[in-house]
């Protein structure tokens, strides 16, 4: 009845993960019980969790990368001070639990953090910038983001019924194979992750379709935003290489389920295929979340600059040579395996050549600063600290694609620092820079300018105590992944670094306050953004209200410039007056939809009761997957008008705000 | 403000350096490990040239063009220069011929299956990963030691490595670099010590739970030592036939070393091929399959 699954399932000799998923799921019930009070509960339901508004979908990815990031780094923080006391003893974390642990640190920041999160800010900001009323499918797009939330909820399940997996985030075979990891914890990441990308693919192909066919009218190719050309760059790469990972976890997953033997270490199985496809998926996957980041740098460092963007051209072009190239680099990864001197040497220079794109992108922001008048808000220290930091991170990442120097730092910390060297200052960098710099954009008001300062602060510093010391013991011969150690001169820096992590979930408090002060406060003259352009902005998100009518513009902007926005401005401010009014129109918008929840639901169905092998709940669920697509195919109304007085009244407030930004007099509103 | 980044980054490049005081991939015992230490350092050095004035560029111009310094120019238009698109271009793309060519070179020269130059034959070892620990057979000499690798100064040492169990990664991190351990198939790996003493070897892939304690003792001896040690391992100790084997490969952890007397003939390849293997004597690649 129930297949593998009993009680004996349950950790109960383990109860830290238990304590705290049950922290996790109680703090949850009182959020829910304190909605169902105050009467909330039926407007989350209408409002955001049927939500189809790419606005509304962009913000619930990033709040799901947000609570997954403190996961995450709750995981990171048991790995430190495991290796800071493990010095000549077993420390607190026995290994079959230290494995899980930095298993699940991979897997959760990658996919659960930094996924959702990048896709969360395009999802949020690219429609905007574009000048469009929501992205090509929005249906869909709520769907990809339920089934990401479903594949993060099956990984953090495996907390408390089960086990994760003990193989380290790219489950390399044969250890992860049925006969060296018997156990549940290799199943429920893949379920995890095959339910995750199917979302992640579809938000790709939703995002393509959007921006090669969905702008504004007037915005040519070569006037889009930088953001939605790294988007667009990005989504390209997810629809390349996400089938990749999908097809090659299928096929681990029939190794697993069916005796098959494609990655086994006998019958013809061979494993190197599978660090092949896994890395062909891994490498695009490193851009896939970098180049969202570089294309929030560049909005970021703009603005703030109070400049166009340096080389708008040369930057699109070094994107999509990044693009293209990074599906040329992957055998970098295992270089230590053996493929000989010619293979190696190619894809060591290959990797080279894509540093010239990124350095060119890096002296691009540097010109886009020189002869600015930069204003050190949050997301421009945080643009800054990347310059910084990044070019360290990258210089690592080239001495690692040179081989001979790869074979001795290979799986050694000093590999686990630079990654983490891109990672943090690039990717997360950049997702703090886009959530504070859209932040009000999405809300209406801004973030508490103190509180981020003291995280930024606390973060860049904290990256610095708690990843330089890696490199050092990466030099030391330190590799990764030791749940102990005997090598006394190690423990030092090992103790350093996790006075870093420390400083880091200093920084992570400091986010949360920031994020309470902030709705404290909203209402304040601080904080509160009636313009709808609280930064002095340049691209089209700024021109419509904060936050934006569900339909975000009234009439479609026109666009005749790279940054349409600012000529607005700029003809408003020389003219003395606002654009003219427009012919308002009914504008129709898609109706809101449970589908996405429901199909996750039952996604989620599907893959625990796979995991355990619970056959009849596999086939309920994949029923009820389809059959909730089969009723949303044939439903019969499909959007709903908002008529045109009221899209007027919206317009007016956007105007009258324009308008006392601008120091205009009221009669320009009219 | 940004002092502080530079602080921070500029304290981390020292804690990069500082490293070379410590033992590990910076203090080679022989030249395996002594040439990968000059690319990675002429490599380190070519590129510093070019990030340490990036960095400085960086705090510069973040802290010259702050909103409040009326000293400085604005230029709010000014976004395009064909000649520093062709320097931003050109830098890296140098720097990258430069370091692609150290890159190919040395890919060849230091290729782990390469043997080295030497007026003496190699000694052949044959490395099997196995759960928790690694065996060492010297066909040569018809012994085989668990978790201790013995070689005499000087000689070089060529080894053959597979696993009889998931990945490992073969690697002694005073003398050289890594190669990977891997069911079915052989990689080759090359060392030579040139000082005598003890070096820490270790398996650089993650193996599973007994992982961490997955080290040996790697000690180069001179010659006549080497000899005793052959002779005295042949005196005393088990037997490695296929039953012994079976028995090894059962999965234990933190082995304390031990050697074998006498190694059943062929093992090595046995193991390669009960793996679904093929044996070639000679391989152009690093790896046999």
């Amino acid at each position: 009845m129930f297949g593998k699954l009993g009680w004996d399932s349950i950790p109960f000799d383990n109860p830290l993960p238990l304590v705290a998923f049950g922290a996790a799921v109680a703090g949850m019930a009182a959020l829910g019980l304190w909605a169902w009070r105050r009467g909330h509960l039926p407007y989350l339901w209408r409002d955001w969790i049927c939500s189809v508004d790419h606005k509304r979908v962009g913000v619930m990815y990033c709040l799901l990368a947000l609570v997954m990031l403190l996961r995450g780094f709750s995981d990171a923080l048991m790995m430190r001070s495991q290796q800071a006391i493990a010095m000549g003893n077993d420390g607190w974390l026995p290994s079959h639990h230290y494995d899980q642990v930095f298993t699940a640190h991979g897997v959760i920041m990658i996919f659960f953090v930094a996924m959702p999160f990048m896709v969360g800010l395009m999802n949020f900001a690219v429609p905007l910038q574009l000048g469009i009323r929501d992205v090509a499918f929005p249906t869909l797009n709520s769907v990809s983001f339920w089934l990401t939330a479903a594949g993060a909820l099956l990984i953090n399940v495996s907390l408390v019924i089960g086990e994760f997996a003990k193989t380290g985030w790219v489950v390399y075979p044969p250890l992860s194979e049925l006969r060296y990891s018997p156990g549940v914890g290799v199943d429920y990441y893949l379920w995890g992750l095959q339910v995750a990308g199917v979302g992640t693919l579809l938000s790709g192909v939703n995002l393509v379709t959007t921006i090669l066919k969905m702008r504004a009218p007037g915005m040519g190719y070569s006037r889009m935003p930088m953001f939605c050309w790294t988007a667009l760059a990005t989504n390209l790469l997810i629809v390349a290489a996400f089938p990749i990972l999908t097809a090659t976890l299928a096929m681990l997953t029939l190794d697993r389920y069916l005796g098959f033997h494609f990655f086994t270490g006998d019958m013809g199985g061979n494993q190197m295929m599978f660090v092949n496809l896994i890395w062909a998926w891994g490498h695009p996957e490193v851009y896939i979340l970098v180049l969202p980041a570089f294309g929030i740098f560049s909005e970021v460092v703009s603005t703030f600059s109070s400049k166009p963007l340096f080389g708008y051209r040369s930057m699109i072009l070094a994107t999509m040579a990044i693009c293209v190239l990074s599906f040329i680099v992957w055998l970098h990864h295992f270089f230590t395996m053996g493929a000989g001197a010619d293979v190696n040497g190619f894809f060591g220079v290959s990797t080279m050549i894509i540093a010239v794109p990124t350095g060119v992108k890096v002296f691009n922001w540097l010109f886009t600063m020189y002869g600015g008048r930069i204003r050190f808000t949050t997301p421009m220290l945080y643009s800054v600290a990347f310059m910084v930091l990044f070019v360290i991170g990258g210089m690592t990442g080239v001495m690692l694609a040179i081989p001979p120097a790869d074979f001795v730092l290979h799986n050694s910390l000093f590999l686990v620092a630079h990654f983490h060297n891109i990672v943090i200052p690039a990717v997360l960098f950049g997702a703090f820079a886009g959530y504070t710099y859209w932040f009000p954009k999405a809300f209406g008001f801004r973030l508490d300018e103190a509180w981020g300062r003291r995280a930024f602060w606390l973060w860049a510093t904290g990256f610095v105590v708690a990843f330089m010391p890696l490199y050092v013991l990466g030099l030391m011969g330190m590799t990764r992944r030791l749940q102990h150690y005997d090598v006394p001169s190690w423990q030092p820096w090992l103790i350093v670094a996790s006075v870093g992590a420390v400083m880091i979930a200093g920084a992570i408090g400091c986010m949360i306050v920031q994020l309470y002060v902030s709705i404290r406060d909203r209402d304040t003259e601080r904080l509160k953004d009636v313009t709808g352009d609280p930064w002095d902005g340049r691209t089209l998100e700024w021109s419509t209200t904060s936050p934006p009518p569900v339909f975000n513009f009234a009439s479609l902007p026109d666009v005749s410039h790279e940054e349409p926005y600012w000529g607005m401005k700029n003809r408003a401010k020389e003219e003395s007056r606002l654009s003219e009014r427009p012919d308002y129109e009914d504008i129709e918008m898609p109706k809101n939809s449970p589908t996405g929840i429901v199909t996750a639901f039952f996604a989620t169905l599907l893959g625990f009761a796979a995991v355990w092998h619970i056959w009849w709940l596999v086939i309920l669920g994949g029923l009820g997957a389809w059959a909730t697509f089969v009723v949303f195919a044939w439903r019969d109304e499909v959007e709903y008008e908002i008529p045109a007085d009221e899209v007027e009244r919206r317009d007016r407030m956007r105007r009258e705000g324009k308008a006392k930004m601008l120091d205009l007099p009221p009669e320009a509103v009219a | 403000m940004n002092a502080r980044i530079g602080t921070a980054a500029a304290l981390g490049m020292t804690t990069l350096l500082w490293g070379c005081a410590e033992p590990g991939i910076l203090d080679p015992a022989g030249p395996v490990a002594g040439a990968e230490r000059v690319i990675m350092l002429n490599s380190l050095a070519i590129m510093l040239a070019i990030i340490v004035p990036v960095i400085v560029l960086t705090l510069a111009f973040a802290w010259w063009f702050r909103a409040d310094n009326p000293k400085a120019t604005y230029r709010p238009d000014w976004s395009y220069s064909g000649r520093l698109e062709l320097l931003v271009w050109s830098i890296p793309a140098l720097a990258v011929i430069f370091l692609g060519g150290i890159a190919w070179i040395g890919s060849h020269e230091l290729a782990p299956e390469r043997p080295l130059r030497s007026n003496q034959p190699p000694i052949r070892v044959e490395a099997i990963s196995l759960d928790w620990k690694w065996l060492f057979v010297y066909p040569d000499y018809g012994v085989a030691s668990v978790n201790r690798l013995v070689m005499p100064v000087g000689r070089p040492v060529a080894f053959r490595v597979t696993s009889a169990t998931v990945m490992n990664s073969l690697m002694v991190p005073r003398l050289g670099g890594q190669i990977y351990a891997m069911s079915g198939m052989v990689g080759r790996l090359h060392y030579q010590a040139d000082r005598a003493g003890r070096y820490e070897g270790l398996s650089a892939h993650y193996s599973g739970e007994g992982f961490a304690d997955m080290r040996f003792d790697a000690d180069a001896v001179a010659p006549a030592e080497f000899d005793r040690w052959v002779a005295g391992a042949r005196a005393s100790g088990p037997v490695l036939d296929d039953a012994g084997f079976r028995r090894l490969e059962k999965q234990s952890m933190d082995v304390r070393p031990f050697t074998y007397a006498r190694v059943r003939p062929g093992l090595f390849d046995a193991t390669v091929m009960a793996a679904g293997g093929h044996v070639a004597e000679s391989a152009s690649g690093g790896r046999e399959r």
